[in-house]
Protein backbone atom coordinates (compact mmCIF):
# COMPACT_ATOMS: atom_id res chain seq x y z
CA UNK A 1 0.00 0.00 0.00
CA UNK A 2 1.58 3.32 -1.22
CA UNK A 3 0.66 6.83 0.49
CA UNK A 4 -1.03 8.30 -2.62
CA UNK A 5 -1.80 11.96 -3.35
CA UNK A 6 -5.21 11.74 -2.11
CA UNK A 7 -3.67 11.91 1.41
CA UNK A 8 -2.25 14.98 0.98
CA UNK A 9 -1.65 16.34 4.60
CA UNK A 10 -1.87 13.21 6.14
CA UNK A 11 1.56 13.46 4.38
CA UNK A 12 3.44 14.92 7.42
CA UNK A 13 2.26 11.87 9.91
CA UNK A 14 5.27 9.50 10.50
CA UNK A 15 3.16 6.28 8.95
CA UNK A 16 0.17 6.36 6.23
CA UNK A 17 -3.22 5.42 7.85
CA UNK A 18 -6.88 4.84 5.82
CA UNK A 19 -8.65 6.28 8.37
CA UNK A 20 -7.63 8.57 11.36
CA UNK A 21 -9.87 9.63 14.41
CA UNK A 22 -8.76 12.28 16.63
CA UNK A 23 -10.62 13.38 19.67
CA UNK A 24 -13.98 12.61 18.45
CA UNK A 25 -16.92 13.35 20.06
CA UNK A 26 -20.39 13.00 19.25
CA UNK A 27 -23.41 14.33 20.95
CA UNK A 28 -26.99 14.14 20.27
CA UNK A 29 -29.17 17.09 20.74
CA UNK A 30 -28.27 20.29 22.68
CA UNK A 31 -26.78 19.38 26.02
CA UNK A 32 -27.40 15.83 25.94
CA UNK A 33 -24.61 12.87 26.98
CA UNK A 34 -21.80 11.95 24.62
CA UNK A 35 -21.94 8.65 22.87
CA UNK A 36 -18.93 9.21 21.79
CA UNK A 37 -15.71 10.74 23.82
CA UNK A 38 -12.80 11.64 23.10
CA UNK A 39 -12.01 8.49 20.51
CA UNK A 40 -8.39 8.36 19.07
CA UNK A 41 -7.89 5.63 16.74
CA UNK A 42 -5.55 5.25 13.13
CA UNK A 43 -6.24 2.60 11.09
CA UNK A 44 -3.93 1.35 8.89
CA UNK A 45 -3.90 0.57 4.98
CA UNK A 46 -4.96 -2.74 4.14
CA UNK A 47 -6.13 -3.43 8.18
CA UNK A 48 -8.82 -5.30 9.05
CA UNK A 49 -10.63 -4.41 12.03
CA UNK A 50 -13.11 -5.00 14.47
CA UNK A 51 -15.19 -2.43 16.57
CA UNK A 52 -16.82 -4.29 19.55
CA UNK A 53 -19.16 -3.49 22.09
CA UNK A 54 -21.90 -3.96 24.09
CA UNK A 55 -25.51 -1.68 22.76
CA UNK A 56 -25.22 1.82 23.75
CA UNK A 57 -21.23 2.07 23.04
CA UNK A 58 -21.90 3.61 20.16
CA UNK A 59 -19.93 1.77 17.77
CA UNK A 60 -22.82 1.91 14.45
CA UNK A 61 -22.44 6.26 15.49
CA UNK A 62 -19.06 5.54 15.08
CA UNK A 63 -19.25 4.07 11.75
CA UNK A 64 -21.93 6.66 10.61
CA UNK A 65 -19.16 9.37 11.19
CA UNK A 66 -16.69 7.65 9.50
CA UNK A 67 -19.07 7.22 6.85
CA UNK A 68 -19.98 10.89 6.71
CA UNK A 69 -23.41 10.39 6.91
CA UNK A 70 -23.68 12.37 10.43
CA UNK A 71 -21.43 15.32 11.31
CA UNK A 72 -18.69 14.80 14.33
CA UNK A 73 -19.54 17.19 17.96
CA UNK A 74 -15.72 18.07 17.93
CA UNK A 75 -12.88 16.34 16.87
CA UNK A 76 -11.45 15.24 13.26
CA UNK A 77 -11.90 12.21 10.68
CA UNK A 78 -10.00 11.51 7.95
CA UNK A 79 -10.20 8.93 5.59
CA UNK A 80 -7.78 7.77 2.74
CA UNK A 81 -9.45 8.57 -0.65
CA UNK A 82 -12.32 11.06 0.81
CA UNK A 83 -14.46 8.32 1.04
CA UNK A 84 -15.42 5.43 3.19
CA UNK A 85 -18.23 2.54 1.26
CA UNK A 86 -20.80 1.38 3.85
CA UNK A 87 -22.45 -1.97 4.72
CA UNK A 88 -25.55 -2.13 7.14
CA UNK A 89 -27.17 -5.05 9.26
CA UNK A 90 -30.06 -4.99 6.26
CA UNK A 91 -28.63 -5.35 2.65
CA UNK A 92 -30.93 -1.90 2.02
CA UNK A 93 -31.00 -3.02 -1.28
CA UNK A 94 -33.06 -1.25 -3.78
CA UNK A 95 -35.80 -3.73 -4.25
CA UNK A 96 -37.03 -1.81 -7.90
CA UNK A 97 -33.89 -2.79 -9.33
CA UNK A 98 -32.29 -6.19 -9.71
CA UNK A 99 -29.54 -7.50 -7.94
CA UNK A 100 -27.53 -6.57 -11.08
CA UNK A 101 -28.87 -2.94 -11.50
CA UNK A 102 -27.83 -2.56 -7.82
CA UNK A 103 -24.32 -2.73 -8.57
CA UNK A 104 -24.49 -1.04 -11.53
CA UNK A 105 -26.40 1.93 -9.91
CA UNK A 106 -23.13 2.32 -7.50
CA UNK A 107 -21.06 2.58 -10.62
CA UNK A 108 -23.17 5.53 -12.23
CA UNK A 109 -22.98 7.03 -9.07
CA UNK A 110 -19.82 7.19 -8.97
CA UNK A 111 -19.27 8.62 -12.55
CA UNK A 112 -19.04 5.39 -14.83
CA UNK A 113 -20.74 7.02 -17.58
CA UNK A 114 -20.42 4.04 -20.40
CA UNK A 115 -23.49 1.67 -19.86
CA UNK A 116 -21.49 -1.81 -20.98
CA UNK A 117 -18.62 -0.95 -18.93
CA UNK A 118 -21.06 -0.30 -15.82
CA UNK A 119 -22.65 -3.85 -17.00
CA UNK A 120 -19.64 -5.69 -17.44
CA UNK A 121 -17.89 -4.57 -14.45
CA UNK A 122 -21.53 -5.34 -12.24
CA UNK A 123 -20.96 -8.59 -13.67
CA UNK A 124 -17.63 -9.27 -12.51
CA UNK A 125 -17.89 -7.83 -8.97
CA UNK A 126 -21.19 -10.20 -8.48
CA UNK A 127 -18.70 -13.22 -10.06
CA UNK A 128 -16.65 -12.17 -6.91
CA UNK A 129 -19.03 -12.96 -4.40
CA UNK A 130 -19.87 -15.86 -6.99
CA UNK A 131 -23.12 -14.56 -7.97
CA UNK A 132 -22.74 -14.51 -11.70
CA UNK A 133 -25.92 -15.91 -12.08
CA UNK A 134 -28.04 -13.75 -10.14
CA UNK A 135 -27.50 -10.77 -12.02
CA UNK A 136 -31.31 -10.30 -13.27
CA UNK A 137 -32.45 -11.59 -9.92
CA UNK A 138 -35.41 -9.36 -8.20
CA UNK A 139 -34.14 -8.72 -4.51
CA UNK A 140 -37.20 -10.33 -2.95
CA UNK A 141 -36.42 -13.63 -4.98
CA UNK A 142 -32.52 -13.60 -2.96
CA UNK A 143 -32.06 -15.32 0.52
CA UNK A 144 -30.02 -13.31 3.28
CA UNK A 145 -27.22 -14.41 2.85
CA UNK A 146 -27.10 -13.68 -1.05
CA UNK A 147 -28.38 -10.22 -0.55
CA UNK A 148 -25.75 -9.46 1.96
CA UNK A 149 -23.19 -10.77 -0.93
CA UNK A 150 -24.97 -8.36 -3.67
CA UNK A 151 -24.57 -5.51 -1.33
CA UNK A 152 -20.80 -6.26 -0.30
CA UNK A 153 -20.52 -6.14 -4.27
CA UNK A 154 -22.35 -3.13 -4.39
CA UNK A 155 -20.27 -1.38 -1.85
CA UNK A 156 -16.86 -2.86 -4.11
CA UNK A 157 -18.39 -1.07 -6.92
CA UNK A 158 -17.76 2.37 -4.44
CA UNK A 159 -14.23 1.87 -5.23
CA UNK A 160 -13.56 2.82 -1.91
CA UNK A 161 -10.07 2.51 -0.24
CA UNK A 162 -12.12 1.72 3.18
CA UNK A 163 -15.07 -0.48 3.78
CA UNK A 164 -16.98 0.20 7.14
CA UNK A 165 -19.24 -3.16 7.98
CA UNK A 166 -21.83 -2.25 10.41
CA UNK A 167 -23.15 -5.70 12.00
CA UNK A 168 -23.80 -7.19 8.57
CA UNK A 169 -24.10 -10.80 9.77
CA UNK A 170 -26.26 -10.10 12.37
CA UNK A 171 -29.33 -11.21 11.15
CA UNK A 172 -28.09 -14.35 9.30
CA UNK A 173 -28.12 -18.04 10.75
CA UNK A 174 -25.06 -19.41 11.81
CA UNK A 175 -24.02 -21.80 9.19
CA UNK A 176 -24.79 -18.69 6.47
CA UNK A 177 -22.59 -16.17 8.77
CA UNK A 178 -19.58 -19.05 8.96
CA UNK A 179 -19.58 -19.12 4.82
CA UNK A 180 -19.76 -14.98 5.14
CA UNK A 181 -17.05 -14.78 6.78
CA UNK A 182 -14.58 -17.12 4.34
CA UNK A 183 -15.90 -14.77 1.67
CA UNK A 184 -15.22 -11.86 2.91
CA UNK A 185 -11.61 -12.35 4.41
CA UNK A 186 -10.78 -14.00 0.69
CA UNK A 187 -11.85 -10.75 -0.62
CA UNK A 188 -10.27 -8.73 1.74
CA UNK A 189 -6.78 -10.38 0.78
CA UNK A 190 -7.82 -9.93 -2.55
CA UNK A 191 -8.11 -6.81 -2.70
CA UNK A 192 -6.05 -4.90 -0.30
CA UNK A 193 -8.96 -3.44 1.16
CA UNK A 194 -9.41 -1.33 4.82
CA UNK A 195 -12.29 -2.66 6.87
CA UNK A 196 -13.59 -1.44 9.99
CA UNK A 197 -15.97 -4.28 10.89
CA UNK A 198 -18.43 -3.71 14.11
CA UNK A 199 -20.36 -6.33 15.73
CA UNK A 200 -21.58 -7.30 19.21
CA UNK A 201 -20.35 -10.71 18.61
CA UNK A 202 -17.00 -11.36 20.14
CA UNK A 203 -16.52 -15.09 18.20
CA UNK A 204 -16.84 -12.94 14.89
CA UNK A 205 -14.68 -10.24 16.42
CA UNK A 206 -11.95 -13.59 17.05
CA UNK A 207 -12.74 -14.68 13.56
CA UNK A 208 -12.13 -12.03 11.69
CA UNK A 209 -9.72 -8.93 12.93
CA UNK A 210 -6.61 -8.49 12.86
CA UNK A 211 -6.77 -6.36 15.55
CA UNK A 212 -10.24 -5.83 18.04
CA UNK A 213 -10.52 -2.72 20.01
CA UNK A 214 -13.42 -3.34 23.15
CA UNK A 215 -15.19 0.04 23.27
CA UNK A 216 -16.69 0.97 26.77
CA UNK A 217 -20.81 2.20 26.71
CA UNK A 218 -21.98 5.45 27.89
CA UNK A 219 -19.81 6.98 27.12
CA UNK A 220 -18.01 5.23 24.10
CA UNK A 221 -14.30 4.79 24.73
CA UNK A 222 -11.58 2.86 23.41
CA UNK A 223 -11.55 0.56 26.74
CA UNK A 224 -9.20 -1.99 25.28
CA UNK A 225 -7.15 -3.38 22.41
CA UNK A 226 -6.23 -6.72 20.82
CA UNK A 227 -3.84 -7.28 18.05
CA UNK A 228 -4.49 -10.79 16.58
CA UNK A 229 -1.65 -12.72 15.53
CA UNK A 230 -3.68 -15.81 14.52
CA UNK A 231 -3.01 -16.37 10.75
CA UNK A 232 -5.73 -16.66 8.24
CA UNK A 233 -7.65 -18.23 6.97
CA UNK A 234 -8.62 -18.85 10.30
CA UNK A 235 -12.15 -21.07 11.20
CA UNK A 236 -14.43 -20.36 13.97
CA UNK A 237 -14.07 -23.17 15.72
CA UNK A 238 -10.20 -22.84 16.30
CA UNK A 239 -8.58 -23.47 19.77
CA UNK A 240 -6.61 -19.85 19.07
CA UNK A 241 -10.13 -18.58 18.29
CA UNK A 242 -11.70 -20.00 21.12
CA UNK A 243 -9.29 -18.94 23.33
CA UNK A 244 -9.12 -15.29 22.74
CA UNK A 245 -13.18 -14.99 22.58
CA UNK A 246 -12.98 -16.00 26.09
CA UNK A 247 -10.25 -13.53 27.11
CA UNK A 248 -12.36 -10.53 25.27
CA UNK A 249 -15.55 -12.08 26.41
CA UNK A 250 -13.98 -11.63 30.20
CA UNK A 251 -13.26 -7.62 29.57
CA UNK A 252 -16.52 -7.21 28.33
CA UNK A 253 -18.34 -8.70 31.28
CA UNK A 254 -16.06 -6.35 33.14
CA UNK A 255 -17.16 -3.85 30.95
CA UNK A 256 -20.80 -4.15 31.19
CA UNK A 257 -20.91 -4.94 35.03
CA UNK A 258 -19.28 -1.49 35.48
CA UNK A 259 -23.14 -0.33 34.67
CA UNK A 260 -25.02 -2.13 36.98
CA UNK A 261 -23.35 -0.05 40.21
CA UNK B 1 -11.24 -0.06 -16.05
CA UNK B 2 -10.48 -1.95 -19.53
CA UNK B 3 -7.14 -2.63 -17.83
CA UNK B 4 -8.40 -4.18 -14.28
CA UNK B 5 -7.95 -7.73 -12.87
CA UNK B 6 -9.97 -10.22 -15.49
CA UNK B 7 -13.14 -11.86 -14.47
CA UNK B 8 -11.88 -15.25 -14.50
CA UNK B 9 -10.37 -17.00 -11.57
CA UNK B 10 -9.46 -14.35 -8.73
CA UNK B 11 -5.90 -14.71 -6.98
CA UNK B 12 -6.07 -17.37 -3.88
CA UNK B 13 -9.23 -19.36 -5.54
CA UNK B 14 -11.28 -20.45 -2.46
CA UNK B 15 -11.47 -24.11 -1.90
CA UNK B 16 -13.65 -26.27 -3.57
CA UNK B 17 -15.52 -27.37 -0.42
CA UNK B 18 -16.21 -23.72 0.53
CA UNK B 19 -17.61 -23.09 -2.97
CA UNK B 20 -20.25 -26.36 -3.20
CA UNK B 21 -20.90 -25.11 0.44
CA UNK B 22 -22.06 -21.39 -0.58
CA UNK B 23 -24.08 -23.25 -3.78
CA UNK B 24 -25.36 -25.21 -1.90
CA UNK B 25 -26.45 -22.71 0.62
CA UNK B 26 -27.90 -20.15 -2.40
CA UNK B 27 -29.81 -23.13 -4.15
CA UNK B 28 -31.71 -24.35 -0.85
CA UNK B 29 -32.65 -21.00 0.50
CA UNK B 30 -33.81 -19.73 -2.93
CA UNK B 31 -35.66 -22.22 -4.46
CA UNK B 32 -38.98 -21.70 -5.77
CA UNK B 33 -41.68 -23.94 -6.40
CA UNK B 34 -42.47 -24.25 -10.53
CA UNK B 35 -45.10 -22.26 -11.19
CA UNK B 36 -47.82 -22.91 -13.73
CA UNK B 37 -48.14 -20.55 -16.83
CA UNK B 38 -49.09 -16.87 -15.95
CA UNK B 39 -52.26 -16.65 -17.85
CA UNK B 40 -53.32 -19.53 -16.40
CA UNK B 41 -52.82 -17.92 -13.15
CA UNK B 42 -54.64 -14.92 -14.02
CA UNK B 43 -57.47 -16.12 -15.23
CA UNK B 44 -58.16 -18.57 -12.05
CA UNK B 45 -56.91 -16.07 -9.52
CA UNK B 46 -57.99 -12.79 -11.16
CA UNK B 47 -60.48 -13.45 -13.99
CA UNK B 48 -62.71 -16.80 -13.22
CA UNK B 49 -63.90 -15.34 -9.29
CA UNK B 50 -65.29 -11.71 -10.56
CA UNK B 51 -66.84 -13.24 -13.80
CA UNK B 52 -68.61 -16.00 -11.38
CA UNK B 53 -69.71 -13.32 -8.78
CA UNK B 54 -71.22 -10.99 -11.74
CA UNK B 55 -73.29 -13.98 -13.39
CA UNK B 56 -74.34 -14.72 -9.54
CA UNK B 57 -75.74 -10.99 -9.39
CA UNK B 58 -77.92 -11.24 -12.46
CA UNK B 59 -79.12 -14.15 -11.74
CA UNK B 60 -80.32 -13.09 -8.31
CA UNK B 61 -81.31 -9.85 -9.84
CA UNK B 62 -83.50 -11.94 -12.64
CA UNK B 63 -85.12 -14.19 -9.33
CA UNK B 64 -86.41 -11.30 -8.05
CA UNK B 65 -87.93 -10.08 -10.78
CA UNK B 66 -88.96 -13.42 -11.74
CA UNK B 67 -90.61 -13.52 -8.28
CA UNK B 68 -92.23 -10.12 -8.97
CA UNK B 69 -90.97 -8.68 -5.34
CA UNK B 70 -91.50 -5.33 -7.44
CA UNK B 71 -93.76 -4.23 -10.69
CA UNK B 72 -91.97 -4.52 -13.44
CA UNK B 73 -91.47 -0.69 -14.15
CA UNK B 74 -90.16 -0.41 -10.62
CA UNK B 75 -87.59 -3.29 -10.99
CA UNK B 76 -86.72 -4.60 -14.48
CA UNK B 77 -84.62 -7.32 -15.21
CA UNK B 78 -81.83 -7.93 -16.69
CA UNK B 79 -83.25 -8.48 -20.09
CA UNK B 80 -85.39 -5.67 -20.32
CA UNK B 81 -82.05 -3.22 -19.83
CA UNK B 82 -80.42 -4.89 -21.95
CA UNK B 83 -83.11 -4.27 -24.78
CA UNK B 84 -83.69 -0.37 -23.48
CA UNK B 85 -79.87 -0.09 -23.65
CA UNK B 86 -79.86 -1.46 -27.42
CA UNK B 87 -82.88 -0.04 -28.93
CA UNK B 88 -82.70 3.78 -27.07
CA UNK B 89 -78.66 3.39 -27.93
CA UNK B 90 -78.79 6.61 -30.19
CA UNK B 91 -82.17 8.97 -28.93
CA UNK B 92 -80.51 8.91 -25.68
CA UNK B 93 -77.06 9.56 -27.83
CA UNK B 94 -75.49 7.17 -25.02
CA UNK B 95 -72.05 6.71 -27.40
CA UNK B 96 -71.68 10.82 -27.61
CA UNK B 97 -72.23 10.55 -23.64
CA UNK B 98 -69.74 8.24 -22.78
CA UNK B 99 -67.04 9.68 -25.12
CA UNK B 100 -68.01 12.86 -23.82
CA UNK B 101 -67.59 11.96 -20.12
CA UNK B 102 -65.08 9.52 -20.40
CA UNK B 103 -62.73 12.90 -22.06
CA UNK B 104 -64.36 14.91 -19.42
CA UNK B 105 -62.84 12.50 -16.46
CA UNK B 106 -59.80 12.05 -17.98
CA UNK B 107 -59.21 15.57 -18.86
CA UNK B 108 -59.83 16.40 -14.78
CA UNK B 109 -58.02 14.15 -14.11
CA UNK B 110 -55.37 14.38 -15.90
CA UNK B 111 -55.42 18.32 -14.43
CA UNK B 112 -55.75 16.95 -11.21
CA UNK B 113 -52.44 14.75 -11.47
CA UNK B 114 -50.48 17.76 -12.00
CA UNK B 115 -51.50 20.16 -9.62
CA UNK B 116 -51.93 17.53 -6.67
CA UNK B 117 -48.36 16.65 -7.66
CA UNK B 118 -46.71 19.63 -7.11
CA UNK B 119 -49.31 19.99 -4.38
CA UNK B 120 -48.14 16.94 -2.54
CA UNK B 121 -44.51 17.54 -3.18
CA UNK B 122 -44.35 20.72 -2.01
CA UNK B 123 -46.15 19.44 1.13
CA UNK B 124 -44.23 17.12 2.05
CA UNK B 125 -40.72 18.80 2.05
CA UNK B 126 -41.78 21.87 4.20
CA UNK B 127 -42.78 21.05 7.55
CA UNK B 128 -44.67 24.51 8.40
CA UNK B 129 -46.94 24.13 5.23
CA UNK B 130 -47.27 20.38 5.82
CA UNK B 131 -48.72 20.91 9.59
CA UNK B 132 -51.32 23.67 7.80
CA UNK B 133 -52.46 21.96 4.73
CA UNK B 134 -52.59 18.27 5.69
CA UNK B 135 -55.42 18.35 7.89
CA UNK B 136 -57.41 20.73 5.01
CA UNK B 137 -56.75 17.92 2.49
CA UNK B 138 -57.30 15.37 4.75
CA UNK B 139 -60.78 17.34 5.09
CA UNK B 140 -61.16 17.51 1.48
CA UNK B 141 -61.07 14.38 0.86
CA UNK B 142 -63.72 12.99 3.27
CA UNK B 143 -66.25 15.62 1.98
CA UNK B 144 -68.19 14.30 -0.71
CA UNK B 145 -67.64 16.21 -3.90
CA UNK B 146 -71.25 16.47 -4.40
CA UNK B 147 -71.45 18.81 -2.07
CA UNK B 148 -69.94 21.10 -4.31
CA UNK B 149 -72.08 20.83 -7.51
CA UNK B 150 -74.77 23.98 -5.98
CA UNK B 151 -72.06 26.32 -5.13
CA UNK B 152 -69.99 25.27 -8.52
CA UNK B 153 -73.10 26.10 -10.31
CA UNK B 154 -73.63 29.65 -8.40
CA UNK B 155 -70.64 30.61 -9.37
CA UNK B 156 -69.86 29.96 -12.96
CA UNK B 157 -73.65 29.07 -14.06
CA UNK B 158 -74.05 24.98 -15.71
CA UNK B 159 -70.62 25.28 -17.39
CA UNK B 160 -67.52 22.90 -17.75
CA UNK B 161 -66.18 25.23 -14.95
CA UNK B 162 -68.42 23.56 -12.67
CA UNK B 163 -67.84 20.28 -14.02
CA UNK B 164 -64.04 21.08 -13.46
CA UNK B 165 -64.30 21.94 -9.90
CA UNK B 166 -66.03 19.21 -8.80
CA UNK B 167 -63.20 16.94 -10.43
CA UNK B 168 -60.72 18.44 -9.13
CA UNK B 169 -62.14 19.05 -5.69
CA UNK B 170 -62.41 15.41 -5.73
CA UNK B 171 -58.99 14.07 -7.02
CA UNK B 172 -56.25 16.25 -5.93
CA UNK B 173 -56.39 15.64 -2.47
CA UNK B 174 -56.46 11.90 -2.96
CA UNK B 175 -53.23 12.42 -5.26
CA UNK B 176 -51.88 14.84 -3.18
CA UNK B 177 -52.49 12.90 -0.02
CA UNK B 178 -51.13 9.72 -1.94
CA UNK B 179 -47.79 11.31 -2.88
CA UNK B 180 -47.46 12.64 1.03
CA UNK B 181 -47.85 8.96 2.41
CA UNK B 182 -45.65 7.73 -0.46
CA UNK B 183 -42.72 10.34 0.83
CA UNK B 184 -43.26 9.37 4.54
CA UNK B 185 -43.27 5.52 3.65
CA UNK B 186 -39.33 5.70 2.29
CA UNK B 187 -37.28 3.65 4.95
CA UNK B 188 -34.58 6.38 5.60
CA UNK B 189 -31.98 3.51 5.27
CA UNK B 190 -32.43 3.84 1.74
CA UNK B 191 -32.01 7.92 1.46
CA UNK B 192 -28.65 6.98 3.92
CA UNK B 193 -27.22 4.46 1.60
CA UNK B 194 -28.13 6.39 -1.46
CA UNK B 195 -26.17 9.44 0.18
CA UNK B 196 -22.81 6.39 0.81
CA UNK B 197 -23.18 5.62 -2.58
CA UNK B 198 -23.17 9.30 -3.68
CA UNK B 199 -26.52 10.25 -5.04
CA UNK B 200 -26.71 13.98 -4.02
CA UNK B 201 -29.99 15.98 -5.15
CA UNK B 202 -31.37 15.88 -8.84
CA UNK B 203 -29.69 12.11 -8.60
CA UNK B 204 -31.10 11.33 -5.53
CA UNK B 205 -34.65 12.51 -6.53
CA UNK B 206 -34.58 10.56 -9.54
CA UNK B 207 -32.64 7.22 -8.78
CA UNK B 208 -34.07 7.08 -4.40
CA UNK B 209 -36.76 9.23 -3.90
CA UNK B 210 -38.42 8.58 -6.67
CA UNK B 211 -38.74 5.18 -7.22
CA UNK B 212 -39.19 4.20 -3.58
CA UNK B 213 -42.65 6.84 -3.70
CA UNK B 214 -43.75 4.90 -6.45
CA UNK B 215 -46.34 2.53 -5.25
CA UNK B 216 -48.04 5.13 -2.52
CA UNK B 217 -47.76 7.60 -5.38
CA UNK B 218 -49.40 5.34 -8.52
CA UNK B 219 -52.35 4.13 -5.09
CA UNK B 220 -52.99 7.84 -4.95
CA UNK B 221 -53.30 7.95 -8.35
CA UNK B 222 -55.89 5.01 -8.70
CA UNK B 223 -58.15 6.70 -6.03
CA UNK B 224 -57.59 9.69 -7.63
CA UNK B 225 -59.28 8.90 -10.49
CA UNK B 226 -62.02 6.94 -8.38
CA UNK B 227 -62.60 10.52 -7.26
CA UNK B 228 -62.58 12.04 -10.63
CA UNK B 229 -65.28 9.49 -11.91
CA UNK B 230 -67.42 9.67 -9.25
CA UNK B 231 -67.50 13.81 -9.04
CA UNK B 232 -68.18 13.89 -12.54
CA UNK B 233 -71.04 11.73 -12.25
CA UNK B 234 -72.59 13.44 -9.43
CA UNK B 235 -71.86 16.84 -11.62
CA UNK B 236 -73.23 15.58 -14.48
CA UNK B 237 -76.61 14.13 -12.67
CA UNK B 238 -77.48 17.56 -11.45
CA UNK B 239 -75.91 20.55 -13.39
CA UNK B 240 -78.07 19.88 -16.59
CA UNK B 241 -77.73 21.54 -19.28
CA UNK B 242 -77.79 21.69 -23.46
CA UNK B 243 -74.86 24.15 -22.83
CA UNK B 244 -72.75 21.08 -21.25
CA UNK B 245 -73.61 18.71 -24.47
CA UNK B 246 -74.21 14.83 -23.62
CA UNK B 247 -72.65 12.82 -20.78
CA UNK B 248 -73.70 9.57 -18.67
CA UNK B 249 -74.54 11.54 -15.87
CA UNK B 250 -77.21 13.48 -18.24
CA UNK B 251 -78.33 10.15 -19.84
CA UNK B 252 -79.44 8.84 -16.55
CA UNK B 253 -81.14 12.14 -15.39
CA UNK B 254 -82.86 12.03 -18.80
CA UNK B 255 -84.22 8.19 -18.04
CA UNK B 256 -85.26 9.66 -14.81
CA UNK B 257 -87.70 12.63 -16.45
CA UNK B 258 -89.07 10.03 -18.53
CA UNK B 259 -89.86 7.49 -16.19
CA UNK B 260 -87.78 5.01 -17.86
CA UNK B 261 -86.55 2.96 -15.40
CA UNK B 262 -84.65 0.36 -17.40
CA UNK B 263 -82.44 3.24 -18.83
CA UNK B 264 -81.55 4.07 -15.42
CA UNK B 265 -80.68 0.95 -14.59
CA UNK B 266 -78.72 0.93 -17.91
CA UNK B 267 -76.75 4.15 -17.49
CA UNK B 268 -75.78 3.19 -13.63
CA UNK B 269 -74.16 -0.11 -15.58
CA UNK B 270 -72.33 1.72 -17.95
CA UNK B 271 -70.96 4.47 -15.23
CA UNK B 272 -69.77 1.08 -13.31
CA UNK B 273 -68.58 -0.41 -16.02
CA UNK B 274 -66.23 2.81 -17.35
CA UNK B 275 -65.41 3.02 -13.92
CA UNK B 276 -64.52 -0.71 -13.24
CA UNK B 277 -62.47 -0.76 -16.93
CA UNK B 278 -60.70 1.96 -16.28
CA UNK B 279 -59.32 0.76 -13.49
CA UNK B 280 -58.71 -2.55 -14.73
CA UNK B 281 -56.99 -1.47 -17.72
CA UNK B 282 -54.75 0.84 -16.23
CA UNK B 283 -54.34 1.06 -12.99
CA UNK B 284 -54.35 -2.36 -11.57
CA UNK B 285 -51.46 -4.02 -14.22
CA UNK B 286 -49.49 -1.19 -12.95
CA UNK B 287 -50.05 -1.33 -9.70
CA UNK B 288 -49.72 -5.38 -9.95
CA UNK B 289 -46.51 -5.12 -11.58
CA UNK B 290 -44.90 -2.33 -9.24
CA UNK B 291 -46.05 -4.64 -6.26
CA UNK B 292 -44.94 -7.86 -8.12
CA UNK B 293 -41.28 -6.94 -8.72
CA UNK B 294 -40.73 -5.69 -5.71
CA UNK B 295 -42.03 -9.12 -3.95
CA UNK B 296 -44.76 -6.58 -2.32
CA UNK B 297 -47.82 -9.01 -3.55
CA UNK B 298 -48.50 -12.55 -4.27
CA UNK B 299 -48.03 -13.47 -7.82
Amino acid sequence: MTTTAAVGAAQTTATPTAVRLSGVTKTFGKDGVPVLDGIDLAVAPGEFLCLLGASGCGKSTLLNLIAGLDPVTSGSIEVEGGHAALMFQESALFPWLTAGRNVELALKLRGVRDRAERRAEAQRLLGLVRLGGAYDKRVHELSGGMRQRVALARALAQDSQVLLMDEPFAALDAITRDVLHEELVKLWQETNLTVVFVTHNVREAARLGQRVILLSSRPGRIAREWRVEIPQPRRIEDAAVTELTREITAELHKEISRHGN
Amino acid sequence: MATETASAAAPGAPSEDFVSLEAGLDALESAAPARSPWWRRVLLAKIVPPVVAVVALLLIWDLLVFAKVKPAWVLPGPADVWDELTSQWSSYQVGQAVWDSVSRGIIGFAISVVVGTVLGLTIARIPVLRAAIQPILSGLQSLPSVAWVPIGIMWFGIDDATVYTVVLLGAIPSVAIGLIDGVDQIPTIYTRVGRNLGARGISSARYVLFPAVLPGYVSGLKQGWAFSWRSLMAAELIAVSPKLGPGVGQVMAEASDNNDMAMAFGALIVILIIGIGINAVFFAPIERRLLRSRGLAKS
